[in-house]
């Protein structure tokens, strides 16, 4: 005992160095494998997934634009009391930096001057031109009377907004508020209001997804785990099928399907249910949305629910039936008790996609049915407001991490099983 | 047997799955009540195909089965009251193993301090009373097989069932659980249908023992007339360890016959299965029933040469040709006498008429 265990409670080897040493050094070339065999994909997914990310997040509340371009202005500006209109000096600086700056990174920065205040855009634009013909001062009045608004209090305060490198406007935004030009934060005006009512869309609809995938792929799933194996098959390849067609395709079947004219409508009326002035608006909203995003995610829920069933023992039922229990009891407290690691890993699996979902309701969800996911393709790709898409997105992962958090809280995710 | 005391009857049951084949051919079982019956057989036999429609979860082609004097085919499995253990043991795997106990009793509604009492009791019998609430995956083998045993007695049904419920288990492990489970049953009296394919178990618990071959029961008594009486040559040669002599029968005299085998040598035996001369037989002796070299005077003496010797310490199985038979077995107990016997000698060897037995030819 006292030769291999010091009295500091460290264990040598034989040849008398400590035991936990010997072991990492027995261990490191093994540890230099593991490294080097997962490093083309740490490499991989660090380019092309967690660089993007950290990215998009680090856009969400840049705003370092202006400070770019007219960085000498903001050093005067910041001096400005805010009363009245600011001096003759402040005029002076952005005269010169607007007049001598590119074209294209004004353009960058009026955008965002924009978001603050609409008519900054057209304002430079404008002042640009004539900018060029004016030599010298006073420049307040000159550019007063080039455009009036360059007179306007409510411009040179929205400013204020950017003074700072990085701003909470976007996720502001992305939540239906917004800065006033003394950077208190307040309600967007009425109209302008569309933010939370897609958010709200965009829970409901996914909710409404998960319930239906689950009522629907619990039956089927318990079907597919209990059947004989050669019945068995042929359910799974027609649970599978869609996977192999394409999203598109299905998509647009559907349309086929739902619309005012389409297959579904004029079933219901050839059968007599409805009259033909009254078809049912099955298409362009959100229970178009709802329908077929049920259906394309329901292989989501049923691969897992199925692979955990799979691993339920039959016998359990029948040891439950033979202790007494109706068919009913023990399927409630035997086998659904045992299913819950699949129910909940495919509920949180559609859950996750329905979310973030955009093509199908791009395409069947008309006005009604936009996502949150739909509004950050608009954003990204007519209005170029990057940042508001990447507070969008960080919005949307923050919410799926803290589903995922309270998922592992209250069941643990040791008992996830997808497979 | 006189219908009082019949606990369980199956009535010339039949069972077939495809509508091809039958598994279970005209069955016709009684079990009287407290006893320890035993399917045994191969797999494949129909045993476990009988046990399930016992529990209720197969249903027969043709015939009823009784329980108490009262037909239970229309009875689904949890109105029958009949406890079952599991190949598997078939423990709820979310719940402790008390959670496991109380739930026969709780789907009966019993009081909750009726139920504890219960489990409590239950937990006693197998010596499992620190365990209950432990997880079921956190018990060794064997604990979850007491639990399973536990489980199917604790609401006290009038008869049990018992799927080879030791086949998962190692072999020590094994014979320990065949004395509790005997012990259990003598201690409560209740009524056991166990089904095992391993005879050893079978010989040590049960009061009769059925030995099923393809469908039908070959032959069902007790363990010991099992053994030493079979009444065909599957029975013989399943049951323990077995020389077969093949051969015609050569001439009937009342309980007699002598059968000449196919080297030209006559063996007296009993008639057992065997009806007219020059049928075909089986002649089935116990190695342990012959004796080598011996002075007394038996019915059959032949010389045979000894082929193999095994050591195996308290004794000396020997591999000899004997009457055409070259993988006749005789076991010579480990004593002084025998000592000398030498692969390639000659010796005699000798048994009575009435432990040889002329079987059918199978």
């Amino acid at each position: 005992m006292n030769h291999s265990q010091s009295s500091a409670g460290l264990i040598l080897t034989t040849d008398g160095i400590p035991l936990k040493i010997s072991l990492k050094k027995a261990e490191r070339v093994n540890k230099i494998r593991a490294f080097l065999l997962v490093s083309p994909l740490l490499i991989f997914i660090l380019v092309t997934f967690l660089i993007p990310i950290g990215d998009m997040l680090a856009r969400s509340i840049d705003d370092r634009q202006i400070n770019t371009v007219f960085p000498k202005t903001f050093e005067v500006y910041k001096k400005w009391d805010r009363q009245g209109l600011p001096s003759e000096e402040v005029y002076k600086t952005m005269f010169f930096e607007l007049k001598n700056s590119e074209g294209y990174s004004v353009g960058k920065a009026s955008t965002r001057m924009n978001y603050s205040k609409s008519g900054w855009k057209s304002l430079l634009k404008k002042s640009k031109r004539k900018f060029k013909k004016i030599e010298e001062g006073p420049f307040k009045e000159k550019m007063i009377a080039i455009d009036k608004k360059w007179g306007d209090r409510e411009y040179w305060l929205a400013l204020g907004q950017m003074v700072d490198p990085t701003t909470m406007g976007y996720y502001l935004n992305a939540v239906d508020l917004k800065y006033d030009s003394n950077k208190n934060i307040v309600q967007q005006k009425e109209n302008r209001r569309i933010y939370n009512k897609t958010w709200i869309k965009t829970f409901k609809v996914s909710v409404l997804v998960t319930l239906f995938c689950l009522l629907l792929g619990y039956p089927i799933s318990y079907l597919l785990a209990t059947l004989p194996m050669k019945y068995s098959n042929l359910l799974m390849i027609c649970v599978l099928l869609p996977f192999w067609t394409s999203l598109l395709v299905r998509t647009v079947a559907w349309m086929v399907m739902l619309q005012q004219k389409g297959v579904f409508n004029n079933l219901m009326v050839m059968a007599g249910l409805i009259a033909d002035e009254n078809r049912w608006q099955l298409m362009y909203n959100q229970t178009a949305v709802v329908i077929v995003m049920t259906q394309i995610l329901l292989p989501f829920m049923v691969l897992p629910l199925y692979s955990v069933m799979k691993t339920i023992s039959p016998t359990y039922m029948r040891a439950a039936l033979n202790l007494g229990a109706s068919p009913l009891h023990a399927f409630y407290k035997i086998y659904m008790p045992n299913s819950i690691p699949g129910v909940s890993a495919g509920c949180l699996l559609v859950f996750i996609l329905a979310i973030g979902y955009y093509i199908t309701p791009e395409l069947v969800g008309g006005k009604d049915g936009q996502m949150v996911g739909n509004w950050i393709a608009y954003h990204l790709k007519t209005t170029l407001n990057w940042g508001l898409c990447a507070a969008l997105g960080a919005i949307l992962l923050a919410m799926m991490t803290a589903l995922y958090w309270a998922y592992n809280k209250i069941v643990g995710i040791e008992n996830i099983k997808l497979g | 047997m006189s219908q009082k005391d019949s606990f369980v009857k199956f009535e010339k049951v039949d069972k077939s799955y495809d509508g091809e084949v039958l598994v279970v051919k005209d069955l016709n079982l009684d079990v009287p009540k407290g006893e320890f019956l035993t399917m045994l057989g191969p797999s494949g036999s129909g045993k476990t195909t009988v046990l399930m429609m016992l529990a209720g979860f197969e249903t027969p082609t043709s015939g009823e089965i009784y329980l108490d004097g009262n037909p239970i085919s229309s009875i689904p499995p949890n109105k029958r009251g009949i406890g079952m253990v599991f190949q598997n043991y078939a423990l709820f795997p979310h719940m402790t193993v008390k959670e496991n106990l109380a739930f026969p009793l709780e789907v009966r509604k019993m009081q909750k301090s009726e139920i504890d009492e219960k489990v409590g009791n239950a937990l006693a019998m197998v010596e499992l009373q620190d365990f209950g609430n432990r997880m079921p995956l956190q018990l060794s083998g064997g604990q979850q097989q007491r639990v399973a045993l536990a489980r199917s007695l604790v609401f006290e049904p009038r008869l049990v069932l018992m799927d080879e419920p030791l086949g998962a288990l190692d072999k020590n492990l094994r014979e320990q659980m065949q004395y509790e489970i005997k012990h259990i049953h003598e201690k409560i009296g209740i009524t056991v249908v166990y089904v095992t394919h391993d005879q050893s178990e079978a010989l040590t618990m049960s009061n009769r023992i059925a030995v099923f071959n393809d469908g039908k029961v070959q032959q069902i008594s007790s363990p010991d007339v099992l053994y030493e009486k079979p009444n065909s040559s599957f029975v013989a040669q399943f049951i323990g360890e077995n020389n077969q002599l093949k051969g015609k029968v050569k001439s009937i005299n009342g309980e007699n016959c002598i059968v000449t085998t196919d080297s030209g040598d006559d063996v007296h035996a009993l008639k057992i299965n065997v009806k007219n001369n020059g049928d075909g037989s089986l002649v089935s002796l116990r190695p342990e029933r012959v004796a080598i070299n011996s002075s007394e005077n038996f019915e059959n003496n032949f010389d045979a040469k000894v082929k193999e010797l095994i050591y195996l310490g308290d004794h000396i199985r020997s591999r000899v040709e004997v009457c055409g038979n070259d993988q006749f077995i005789v076991k010579i107990p480990n004593s002084y006498k025998e000592a000398n016997l030498k692969e390639g000698a000659t010796v005699k060897l000798s048994w009575k008429a009435s432990d040889s037995r002329a079987l059918d030819l199978n």
